[in-house]
């Protein structure tokens, strides 16, 4: 019998493994997918395909030299990328890739309050951009953490009522619960609504495009990134993506069956249908990146408390009316 | 207003066409190792020619050197010695330079010249690392005896240099993301319903 | 019980360094955590939701809101201007406050026992590990709790938070709404002129 400890330390090693691995060819395929949608074939130099294009700007972002600028705050420039890092990377420990079984599980933990642990992770996230943009004294950096701070607030209440409807219908809060749950019907039918809400907010979360104020090129210059070079930039990045991947798990969880087999195709493992459940979701973030422009910051704001936030309410209240009267 | 700012209809459509275009061939020319296939005339690197006896065809009059408008061309003329003839007329180029930096291929030189000696090859690939090896000096614009004579653009067959390698068929952006199939050389274009038409360029030649 | 002096003294150590701080961003560091520290703890006593609702609560929306506000206000890496020394005056206050803490908890832990909170009417749940369903603490448990036994309690804090939030759009909005109707326009600019004319005299 292996020692607790020793399954714990595998699991994250391999873990961490994987979800770098994923965010490099994730970029990747963010790039080609962008690429073709803009009629270009994409990065196609390094390796057959451009495959080798991650190692390839691993390297680059290595080799680059690590600025801080004189007016910024040295130890909080410092310690904002490993922030935002380590809030990414920390969700994992309770995403659970398919069905647990008596011999354990595929998540590092399995709490039974795990989808507020990730909900708890994600908001501490923020910080890692908001201090950073803040520390590097210069003010795109600033206007990018002040947006960072206020769209992040805004969205993550409808987020979080979004949550709420699945976990009434589901009437646990562990992910491994709620994904057994949806074993007939996938939350997304019943929860429609919420699951919309869902897609839009966690865009805004991820602070990607068409809700990428914070880094907002044309105005921001690269917004709270600005300063940033080198490595420090990279971790950025690596956050960036891997929040992505973590919007994508979820989604996947919450609303699609995690591993459930659709149509009843259950020969096929649990864990090839998540994956390639998360990798829709992926692809559909990179499409709305293609097709939509940005936000005008106003709009934004407005759309996430007069719009989302309203009806996330009236979602939960009527989910909640339902499920009292039949159950 | 509200109608505009929330117009999901929009949205879903604007999908769909980045969607169509992920399938659409791409006008991409991947340059280093496909090359684009020139227009026959197309303005490039210089070259003297020579007749077929091997004289050169400049005289060192130095009538490319007064139109260009770039002043990039230094031509100093010399008497032919009289057992040594290196032109047919009585003059030739003892130096004739190109500053390749300053040309801007507009290719007046070609025009002015009464002998068709200088003319402008479809070649473009000359960047260097130092400014002053983009200086051409005669010995390298002038086609070596070996290469033969040189041709003149309106004799060229079409425009594609021996030395470009593999040539792409060219679309434009424009007429891949309009479904237009017009290339360079297949030449109806759509630009006929503006009024405008192109014409090929092999008729243009024989012309 | 390890787990329990190292917690503390990050705990003890991050509340010094959230007051002693000189720039208003280590503060708001500190206190970030203090709170994970203290979610930390919390878990080390099964109070699985009590924890993860700490991070979400504290660290994910008020302590955001206080990055938001120091990020608007003292956007520059200016420290606090060093203010006068107030220990003298505090000190003696200080003390008794923080002996009469200590001697409320003591009196709370003395009296409090696990039969005395069954006798305020609760099932509690058998304490087990963190992370199963329907132990103590557990997401279930604390909802169950929360909604019978302390359903009052519960109620009145909502309202008081209530209260707060009124307050606020009071104190922030006790002018009209601005409408840009002709009218209010030609309003505003006559204010705004004899504003300037009050300025100039």
């Amino acid at each position: 019998m292996i020692p607790f400890w020793a399954v714990v330390l595998i699991k994250s090693a391999l873990l961490l493994f994987v979800v770098v691995t994923t965010f490099a060819y994730a970029m990747l395929v963010e790039r080609k997918v962008l690429g073709w949608m803009q009629l270009r074939p994409g990065p196609n130099r390094v390796g057959p395909w451009g495959l080798m294009q991650p190692a390839a700007d691993a390297a680059k972002l290595i080799l680059k030299e690590d600025l801080t600028p004189k007016t910024a705050d040295p130890l909080i420039y410092r310690l904002a990328p490993f922030i935002s890092l380590l809030t990414a990377f920390s969700v994992y420990a309770v995403i659970p890739f398919g069905a647990s079984a008596d011999q354990g599980t595929w998540a590092i933990g399995n709490p039974n309050a795990g989808i507020l642990f990730v909900l708890a992770i994600a908001s501490i996230g923020i910080y890692g951009i908001s201090l950073g943009g803040w520390a590097s004294g210069s003010k795109y950096p600033l206007l990018g953490s002040v947006r960072a701070t206020a769209q992040m607030i805004s969205y993550e209440l409808a987020m979080s009522l979004s949550f709420v409807g699945v976990l009434i219908l589901a009437g646990t809060t562990s992910l491994d619960g709620i994904v057994n749950a949806q074993a007939r019907w996938w939350f997304v039918l019943p929860q429609f609504v919420g699951c919309v809400i869902y897609v839009i907010t966690a865009v805004a979360e991820t602070n990607r495009a068409p809700f990428d104020l914070v880094e907002a090129e044309t105005e921001l210059v690269a917004g709270f990134h600005t300063e940033y070079s080198g490595l420090r930039f990279g971790l950025f990045f690596i956050a960036e993506y891997v929040n992505m991947l973590t919007v994508s798990c979820i989604a996947t969880l919450l609303f699609f069956g995690g591993w459930n087999a659709p149509f009843g195709l259950a020969m096929v493992p649990g864990v090839v249908w998540f994956v390639l459940k998360v990798a829709c979701f992926m692809f559909f973030y990179m499409w709305l990146r293609a097709t939509l422009p940005r936000l005008r910051y106003d709009r934004l704001m407005a759309f996430g408390w007069k719009v989302l936030l309203p009806v996330a309410t009236l979602n939960l209240v009527v989910t909640a009316i339902i499920v009292a009267y039949k159950g | 207003m509200r109608k505009r700012l929330y117009n999901v209809g929009a949205i879903l459509k604007g999908l769909s066409i980045t969607f169509g275009f992920m399938f659409r061939k791409r006008p991409t020319i991947e340059y280093p190792s496909v090359k684009k296939q020139h227009a026959p005339r197309f303005h490039g690197l210089h070259e003297l020619r020579r007749y077929e006896d091997g004289k050169e065809r400049c005289i060192g009059c130095e009538l490319c050197s007064s139109a260009c408008p770039a002043n990039a061309i230094t031509v100093i003329g010399a008497e032919n010695a009289p057992g040594d003839r290196r032109s047919p007329g009585e003059r030739y180029a003892a130096r004739y330079e190109i500053d390749e930096l300053r040309c801007i291929f507009c290719g007046m030189c070609e025009e002015a010249c009464p002998t068709d000696a200088i003319v402008l090859t479809p070649r473009f690939e000359m960047s260097d690392l130092r400014r002053g090896s983009l200086i051409y000096s005669k010995e390298r614009l002038l086609v070596p005896p070996e290469a033969g004579v040189g041709r003149a653009p309106d004799e060229r067959p079409g425009g594609i240099p021996g030395d470009l390698g593999r040539v792409a068929e060219i679309k434009s952006t424009m007429d891949v993301a309009q479904g237009y199939s017009a290339t360079w050389r297949g030449n109806i274009l759509k630009t006929q319903r503006k009024g405008l038409t192109m014409i090929e360029p092999s008729r243009e030649n024989g012309a | 019980m390890t787990a329990f002096w190292v917690l503390s003294v990050i705990l003890i150590a991050s509340a010094i360094w959230t007051i002693s701080a000189r720039k208003p961003v280590y503060s708001v560091v500190a206190l970030l955590l203090n709170f994970a520290a203290l979610a930390a703890t919390y878990l080390t006593l099964s109070a699985e939701f009590l924890a993860v609702m700490q991070i979400i609560v504290y660290s994910g929306a008020i302590l955001v809101l206080f990055v938001f506000v120091i990020a608007l206000l003292s956007s520059g890496v200016a420290p606090f201007a060093a203010g006068p020394n107030r220990l003298p005056k505090a000190i003696t206050p200080a003390i008794f406050v923080v002996l009469a803490a200590f001697g409320f908890l003591y009196y709370a832990l003395k009296s409090v026992t696990a039969a005395s909170i069954g006798a305020a009417g609760q099932a509690v749940a058998p304490i087990g590990a963190v992370g199963t369903a329907d132990v103590f603490g557990s997401v279930a448990d604390f909802g169950r709790a929360l909604f019978t036994v302390w359903l009052l309690p519960f109620e009145v804090t909502a309202l008081i938070l209530m209260v707060a939030v009124i307050g606020v759009v009071l104190l922030a909005g006790d002018r009209a709404p601005y409408v840009a109707t002709p009218r209010r326009a030609r309003q505003v600019e006559r204010e705004m002129r004899e504003a300037i004319l009050r300025g100039g005299e």
